[in-house]
């Protein structure tokens, strides 16, 4: 069997790579779906935790996490449907007011 | 090395080169691509933890649902223009940032040796059963809350996807 710290490191370098995508991204679409990523990492390291206390509470963590990002990813592409419209653009630079 | 070790190695490998495409790649199409791969190789990681429920639910959340969202809503805007690029400084900073993030989590993960015996698993572990139980019995609050969190999700996407007057 593996042991834990790989599943740890291997959730430690996806969430890294995630943050580097939020970081330099100038596409919104693409910085979701980094956040997405960085959900995911998290969410491997609950399951790996699950498995190696012999508790379901972290699949049942993992149930909420997937609620939660369901949600933001809604009401995230909605935002950036929405902004662009009014500035024909993905890039987060140009959405530097906060009212037109 | 033995076989589960083995198949550990090659879908994390996997893994981290489908994460870096989704970061690295131009065209945002190929990046959905490649996190369709990603979230499936962590879906089968969820399974050799022996979380078959939660692997499914992987599957069908997000490889289907949300990312048939992110495609949608990328053939919808059709941003056809390749975005600019940062500038050399911010990209430098940004991934300096990252690496020490990623080293301090490595080396916090790696201080003491975890054991490599986890808990014997019984039978029922994982199963829909157990996981029902422990959804409808201690996390019953949350549940509730979610369901709701949900609702306001879907009013709140169509109010503000809807085109205004």
């Amino acid at each position: 069997m593996v042991p834990l710290n790989y599943y740890l490191i291997l959730s430690a370098v996806v969430f890294a790579i995630g943050v580097i995508g939020v970081l330099i991204r100038r596409n919104l679409i693409v910085v979701l779906m980094s956040i997405e990523l960085m959900l995911n990492a998290v969410n491997l390291t609950f399951i790996a935790f699950s498995r190696y206390l012999g508790s379901t509470d972290g699949q049942v963590a993992v149930f909420f996490v997937m609620a939660v990002a369901a949600a933001e990813a809604v009401i995230g592409l909605a935002i950036i449907i929405s902004a662009f419209r009014h500035h024909q653009s993905l890039d987060p630079q140009e959405m530097q007011s906060l009212k037109w | 090395m033995n076989i589960a070790n083995f198949i550990f190695y090659l879908l994390a490998a996997l893994l981290v080169i489908s994460s870096l495409l989704v970061v690295f790649l131009r065209n945002v199409v190929h990046c959905a691509m490649a996190l369709v791969t990603s979230l499936l190789l962590i879906a089968v990681l969820f399974v050799t933890l022996q979380a078959p429920m939660v692997g499914v639910l992987q599957v069908m959340v997000y490889a289907g649902a949300i990312m048939v969202l992110f495609l949608f809503v990328i053939m919808f805007l059709n941003p056809n223009a390749l975005e600019p690029q940062r500038g050399g400084v911010w990209w430098g900073f940004a991934t300096f940032l990252s690496l020490m993030l990623g080293g301090a989590l490595i080396a916090f993960f790696t201080q003491e040796e975890s054991a490599a015996d986890p808990v014997a698993a019984t039978e029922l572990f994982g199963s829909p059963e157990t996981l029902a139980k422990s959804l409808f019995s201690d996390f019953v609050l949350p549940f509730e809350i979610a369901s709701v969190l949900l609702l306001v999700a879907i009013i709140g996407a169509v109010v503000l996807a809807k085109r205004e007057h």
